[in-house]
C-alpha cells in the first residue's frame, strides 16, 4: 500500500479535485488576452496547460520529444502519480536509457485539453462564474488538444520537435500534429491508432457516456457543485471500455472461467468469476483518479476525430508533401484499433510520398499492448529514433540493454 | 552493440553492382528488401533516401529497428498505392522469381520508378541445364537450395526469358550485367546466349517505355 493509498478515499478524492485547478505539475497559464480558439468556434480564455518535463533541452532546441497520452492517461508519463502513487504509465518507453531516453532528449508530456489533471477541462473552475465548468465547457477536439500543446511548445521556444510520440488517442494527436503542423514535426511515432474513430469505437464510447449520465449522482453534470460523484456510472463506463483494451485470448488466458475466492457458483449476482471481480476493481480504482465529465469530453474528442474529412476523404492529400519521418506500429490482437486502420494510414503516407516505417507486432494482449512489456515495441522505437536522430544530427537514444 | 547502419559483411554479390548503378542522393524503393541489408548499404555509400517493402514481418521489424524506412507489404499487391514516378530507382533484388505475377510487378515498378533495377538467378545456367539433363530432376544447388515443392521461387526464368519480357512490355534495357558462379562479371561483349549459359546471376537496369516517361521532377 502506498502512502497515498493510506490517506483513504476521501483524502484521495480531495487530491483529485485539487489537481484540476492546482496540479502538482508545472502549469503554463494563459490570460484573458491569450485565448485558445477551439475548432467548434468557441474561444477559451483564460486557460491553462499542466505538464511534466524530463531531461534537458539542447542549445539549438532540436532534441525535444512530445509524448501524447491516451484517453485515461495524463502528463505523469515517467514519474509517480501524485494521486495514486503508482509509477508513470510509460516508464518502459520514457526514462534514462529508455528508447525515449531522458539522458539525450528533452521530453514534454502535457495533460490534454478537457482532461482533469490541471489542463483546462470540465472539472476546472470557470473564471466567469467561479464554479466548475461542468458541461459549460465547450466541446474540445483532438485538433484543440494539439493547438494547446503547440502553445506550450512555443513557450519553450521550440520551432521543430524532434519527435511526437503516442499510442491510441495519443497516436491520434501524433497524426494531427503531423497533418496540421508538418514543419514542426521531424519524426512521428503513432502506435495502435487510426486516422479516424470507427463506428464500433464510437458505439463503445456512447455506452460509456450513457452509463455516466444514467447515474443519478451525475446530477446533469453539476455533481461537483452538489458534492456528489457519479462513481457507479463512471465505473461501469470503465469496465465496458476495459474489455475493449484486451483480447478474448488474453482474457481467457488470464481468467478463463475461474471462480473468485469460492469453490462453487453461488447462484446469485455476486462476482462469482475472477473476470467480474477484476473488472469491478478496474472500475472502482478508475473513479478515484478520473473526473466523470472529463471522460465525456475526451471520449467525444476521439469520436470527432477524422483526418480525411478535411480533404473530402483523401487521406493521402492530408500528408501531401510531408517531410516528417513516420513510424507506425500496430498489434495483431488489437481489435479496437486493428492493423487494417494503421495500414490505411501507411497507404496514404506512401501515396503522399512520405517516409514511413510500419511494423505489426505479434501480441495476444490486445489494444493495451502498447503500454505493456513487449520488448519488440521498444526495440523498434529505439531503432527508429536512432535513425531519425542520425538524420537530424543529434544524439540518439542509448544502445539497447540486453533483453530489449 | 554493432553499428546497425553498416551492412553485414557477406552482402550478396549483386549488392555492390546495384550500388554502382544508383546515382548518389536519389530516392530508392527496394521491393523485397529482407532485413534491409541493401538499403543500409545504399544509404551509407550512396546517401540515398531509401524505402523498403518486405513480405516477412520478421524482416520488416529488424529493418525498422535498425533505423530504415521499411513497411510490411507484398510486391504483388501493394505497389498500386505509390504514385507514378515516386522514386528515382525501384529495385527488385532476387525477388522477381518469387512473385505471383512477374509481368504485372515489373510493369508496376516501371510506373513508380524512373529506373528499375532487377537482379535474379539465371535458370539458363549450364549447371542448372546439366542437372536437369543428367538427373532428370529439378536442380537443387547451393544457390538454388529448395526442392520443387517447398521453393518460394515459383517463377524462374533465364536471362533470355527476362530480355524477352522486357521487349514485350516495352522496357528499355539500359544496362545488363551477368555474373558467373564465382561472382565475377562476364565481358559486356559476350552475346546473350553466352551469358545465358554461363551467367549465374543477371542484373538489369531498365527504363520505362518512352510513352510513359514523365518530365524530369
Amino acid at each position: 500500500m502506498s502512502a497515498v493509498d493510506a490517506l483513504g478515499p476521501d483524502a484521495q478524492n480531495a487530491m483529485r479535485r485539487s489537481e484540476a485547478d492546482h496540479p502538482s505539475s508545472a502549469v503554463l497559464a494563459f490570460g484573458p488576452d491569450q485565448p485558445l480558439v477551439l475548432e467548434a468556434g468557441a474561444v477559451l480564455a483564460p486557460w491553462q496547460i499542466a505538464y511534466q518535463t524530463y531531461g534537458s533541452l539542447n542549445a539549438d532546441k532540436s532534441n525535444a520529444i512530445l509524448v501524447c497520452h491516451a484517453l485515461t492517461g495524463d502528463q505523469h508519463v515517467a514519474n509517480d502519480h501524485p494521486v495514486t502513487g503508482k509509477p508513470g504509465w510509460w516508464t518502459l518507453m520514457v526514462g534514462p536509457g529508455r528508447p525515449i531516453d531522458t539522458d539525450r532528449f528533452f521530453v514534454i508530456c502535457a495533460n490534454v485539453l478537457g482532461g482533469c489533471m490541471g489542463t483546462t477541462g470540465p472539472a476546472s473552475t470557470d473564471p466567469a462564474t467561479g464554479r466548475v465548468y461542468g458541461l459549460g465547457l465547450p466541446v474540445v477536439t483532438i485538433t484543440d488538444m494539439v493547438r494547446a500543446q503547440a502553445r506550450l511548445v512555443d513557450h519553450f521556444g521550440i520551432d521543430s520537435l524532434f519527435a511526437v510520440v503516442g499510442g491510441s488517442m495519443g497516436g491520434m494527436q501524433v497524426l494531427e500534429w503531423a497533418a496540421a503542423l508538418p514543419q514542426r514535426v521531424f519524426a512521428a511515432v503513432a502506435i495502435a491508432t487510426s486516422h479516424r474513430h470507427s463506428s464500433q469505437n464510437i458505439a463503445f464510447h456512447e455506452v460509456g457516456r450513457q452509463a455516466v449520465m444514467a447515474d443519478p449522482d451525475w446530477a446533469e453534470g453539476r455533481y461537483l457543485d452538489a458534492g456528489r460523484n457519479p462513481k457507479k456510472g463512471l465505473a461501469v463506463a470503465r469496465m465496458a471500455a476495459h474489455i475493449t483494451y484486451m483480447s478474448d485470448r488474453s482474457l481467457h488466458a488470464k481468467f478463463g472461467r475461474n471462480l473468485q475466492d469460492r469453490e462453487a457458483l453461488t447462484f446469485g449476482f455476486d462476482a462469482d468469476f475472477q473476470i467480474e471481480s477484476y473488472l469491478r476493481h478496474q472500475g472502482m480504482t478508475f473513479v478515484d483518479r478520473f473526473d466523470a465529465n472529463s471522460y465525456l469530453y475526451v471520449t467525444r474528442a476521439m469520436d470527432y476525430f477524422d483526418l480525411s474529412a478535411r480533404t473530402e476523404g483523401s487521406l493521402a492529400r492530408v500528408f501531401q508533401g510531408s517531410r516528417t519521418r513516420f513510424c507506425l506500429i500496430s498489434f495483431t490482437s488489437d481489435w479496437l484499433f486493428p492493423t487494417s486502420e494503421t495500414r490505411a494510414v501507411v497507404h496514404a503516407l506512401n501515396g503522399a510520398g512520405a517516409s514511413v516505417s510500419f511494423v505489426e507486432i505479434d501480441s495476444d494482449r490486445g489494444h493495451d499492448s502498447f503500454l505493456l512489456d513487449i520488448p519488440e515495441q521498444y526495440r523498434i522505437v529505439r531503432g527508429f529514433l536512432t535513425g531519425a536522430a542520425r538524420a537530424r544530427g543529434i544524439a540518439g537514444p542509448a544502445p539497447a540493454p540486453a533483453g530489449e | 552493440m554493432a553499428d546497425l547502419s553498416l551492412p553485414n559483411p557477406d552482402v550478396r554479390v549483386d549488392f555492390d553492382l546495384i550500388a554502382d548503378l544508383v546515382t548518389p542522393g536519389s530516392r530508392v524503393l527496394d521491393v523485397g528488401c529482407g532485413e534491409g541489408d541493401l538499403l543500409a548499404l545504399l544509404e551509407s555509400v550512396r546517401q540515398v533516401d531509401g524505402r523498403g517493402i518486405e513480405l516477412s514481418q520478421a524482416g520488416v521489424n529488424k529493418g525498422v529497428a535498425r533505423g530504415l524506412a521499411v513497411i510490411q507489404g507484398d510486391a504483388d499487391r501493394d505497389l498500386d498505392q505509390y504514385p507514378a514516378n515516386a522514386f528515382d530507382y525501384v529495385i527488385l533484388s532476387q525477388t522477381i522469381q518469387a512473385t505471383r505475377n512477374p509481368k504485372a510487378v515489373l510493369e508496376s515498378l516501371l510506373r513508380i520508378g524512373g529506373k528499375v533495377i532487377v537482379s535474379f538467378p539465371n535458370f539458363g545456367h549450364f549447371d542448372v541445364r546439366l542437372r536437369l539433363l543428367l538427373t532428370g530432376r529439378m536442380p537443387v544447388s547451393k544457390r538454388l537450395p529448395y526442392t520443387w515443392y517447398d521453393t518460394p521461387n515459383i517463377h524462374f526464368c533465364t536471362i533470355r526469358d527476362f530480355v524477352a519480357l522486357c521487349d514485350e512490355i516495352g522496357a528499355t534495357v539500359e544496362k545488363a550485367i551477368a555474373l558467373d558462379a564465382t561472382g565475377n562479371k562476364l565481358p559486356f561483349t559476350a552475346p546473350w546466349w553466352v551469358w545465358n549459359l554461363i551467367g549465374a546471376q543477371g542484373v538489369f537496369l531498365l527504363s520505362k517505355p518512352a510513352a510513359d516517361r514523365a518530365p524530369a521532377r
